[in-house]
């Protein structure tokens, strides 16, 4: 049952409040390790118009509830940390203002098809795994410099860089995967993440891991699980677009491409 | 030890309405393909069983005419040749995507980093799919009925 | 246990699904060369079965949405569950339902073709 947290903390201070607008928040609280259900906490919290809900969490954190989990770091939508479900829909807190989700309650939870570690934290693990499992590095024949020969540096011209750029902007925040259908039902499956970044790998000139690559996503649980539901570009926060690239990855293992 | 319950959002992700809101047209098509590939399947095999009892002769054919060829039959046929036209042309649709086709060209993202794969021309196959299907329904129980 | 790999798999899927599209306009444009009540009169269906292209057509329709429904079919269930003995139970289960269908279909077709009824 939702509890209404009206009391600060133990430090007894506050920030002076320049807004009268304010939200409620509806968190999700939960701790796997020592069993507890799922339950959920509400906060009312002043906002301005550029707030977004990562300041509203941290808002909590520092005057309402020192104990609501969760992770964030660079507050700019670069390190990926600070994913989660936010109405429904996953998204990075830091990139999304209160303002443009008009609602007067907002509800957070942690980011779904991610074991839970506490409150609004999740485990990447099987995510990192299945990043790590398509080779996610530049194979290269001519990684080695040899003093006398010709090799230099890998040169590419502004086109090939086209080829790849967009898919390299990944910041491994998870949004991707938690929105996509199968993996809500499928945990054996890659995800637009992994498939996206082999996609990435393959287009890159410079790259001489195809076929390996190729073989390791050709498989059941592998690219052709993906049904192009294109829930994975909707939630994007850095244009990625993975559904594009799973397509693309897809019409080498359909001999379209060489 | 995190809670493995919560490793998948089980068939939630799949069946929940308020997600079809919030993803847009080709994740409704996604469930609608699902759907209609299942009803498909299950038609086809009554059919094959159905069709079988021409075997047993004119009288068991006409029993089993007279089963299906009634109102309700004809709305079933009806149903199924919508989830036929639509499977069909949704199929083309993404087999095309899936050739590359149709999806955009990778280029650098630039804010609002909206996506190119989902663009209008993906979004008016699906809602054109969806029109040629009730319109081949309409057709189908205008010869039908008559 | 791979029985074949999944992008070969895959190619038939999307080749089958091409191949009944044209097949099945065709079966469906058949019942439109009289009126459609009396195209379902036990006489005129007998007399489609008799015609060897017609027969052919309906074959090579059972063979390939067999085989494209019931591959979909596995795709679903294997993202349903998963797990070593599931996944080769649905795959087997698949096929030999596949097996089946496609045997009890052209059992009628042929019986009818020859003028076994």
């Amino acid at each position: 049952m939702a509890q209404v947290n009206q009391e600060i903390s133990t430090e007894k201070s506050q920030t002076v409040l320049s807004s009268s607008k304010s939200v409620t928040l509806r968190i999700s609280r939960s701790n796997p390790e020592i069993g507890t259900e799922e339950k959920f906490d509400e906060f009312v919290v002043p906002y301005e118009k550029y707030s977004t809900v990562l300041d509203a969490i941290l808002s909590v954190k520092s005057h309402l509830d020192h104990s609501v989990g969760v992770r964030y770091s660079c507050r700019q939508a670069s390190c990926g940390s600070c994913g989660m479900k936010i109405n429904g829909k996953p998204k990075l807190a830091c990139f999304t203002k209160i303002v443009e989700l008009d609602s007067n309650v907002i509800t957070i939870e942690p980011m779904d098809n991610f074991p839970v570690v506490r409150d609004l934290v999740v485990n990447f693990t099987r995510m990192f795994n299945n990043h790590k499992k398509i080779m996610p590095y530049v194979v290269s024949n001519d990684s080695e410099i040899t003093p006398g020969t010709n090799v230099k540096e890998m040169l590419q011209t502004p086109e090939d860089v086209e080829k790849y750029i967009q898919f390299s902007s990944c910041i491994k925040c998870g949004l991707c995967n938690s929105a996509c259908p199968t993996m809500a039902m499928d945990t054996s499956f890659v995800g637009p993440q992994a498939l996206a970044q082999a996609y990435r790998y393959i287009a890159d000139t410079r790259d001489h891991g195809k076929k390996n690559r190729l073989k390791i996503i050709d498989e059941s649980h592998g690219i052709w699980r993906c049904h192009f539901a294109g829930s994975c570009s909707q939630v994007c926060p850095k244009g990625v677009d993975p559904a594009m690239g799973i397509q693309l990855l897809r019409s080498y293992l359909l001999g379209l491409r060489d | 030890m995190e809670k493995e319950s919560k490793a998948k959002e089980g068939i939630k992700g799949w069946i929940n309405p308020a997600k079809y809101g919030k993803f847009g047209i080709e994740r409704f098509a996604w469930i609608l393909m699902r759907i209609t590939g299942l009803g498909l399947l299950a038609y086809f095999i009554g059919h094959i069983i159905e069709t079988g009892n021409i075997l047993s002769g004119e009288g068991a054919w006409n029993e089993m005419l007279a089963m299906t060829q009634t109102t309700e039959g004809h709305v079933f046929l009806a149903l199924v040749i919508g989830m036929c036209v639509f499977h069909t042309g949704n199929g083309i649709r993404l087999m095309l995507g899936q050739m590359g086709y149709g999806i955009g060209k990778p280029a650098r993202p630039d804010y609002p980093y909206k996506p190119q794969s989902l663009n209008m021309k993906g979004k008016a196959c699906i809602y054109a799919t969806i029109g040629v299907a009730a319109l081949a329904m309409w057709y189908g129980i205008a010869v039908m009925f008559g | 246990m791979m029985i074949m790999r999944e992008s070969i798999v895959m190619k038939i899927h999307y080749g089958t699904a091409i191949g009944a599209v044209f097949l099945v306009a065709i079966h469906i444009m058949m019942r439109m060369t009289q009126d459609f009540h009396e195209s379902l009169e036990y006489e005129n269906v007998i007399a489609n079965y008799e015609m060897i292209g017609y027969a052919i057509l309906l074959e090579l329709i059972l063979v390939l949405i067999s085989v494209h429904g019931f591959n979909g079919l596995r795709v679903i269930l294997l993202e349903m569950k998963q797990g070593p003995s599931y996944e080769k139970g649905v795959t087997y289960g698949c096929i030999a339902s596949m097996i089946a269908l496609v045997a009890y279909g052209s059992n009628t077709i042929i019986q009818a073709h020859l003028g076994m009824v």
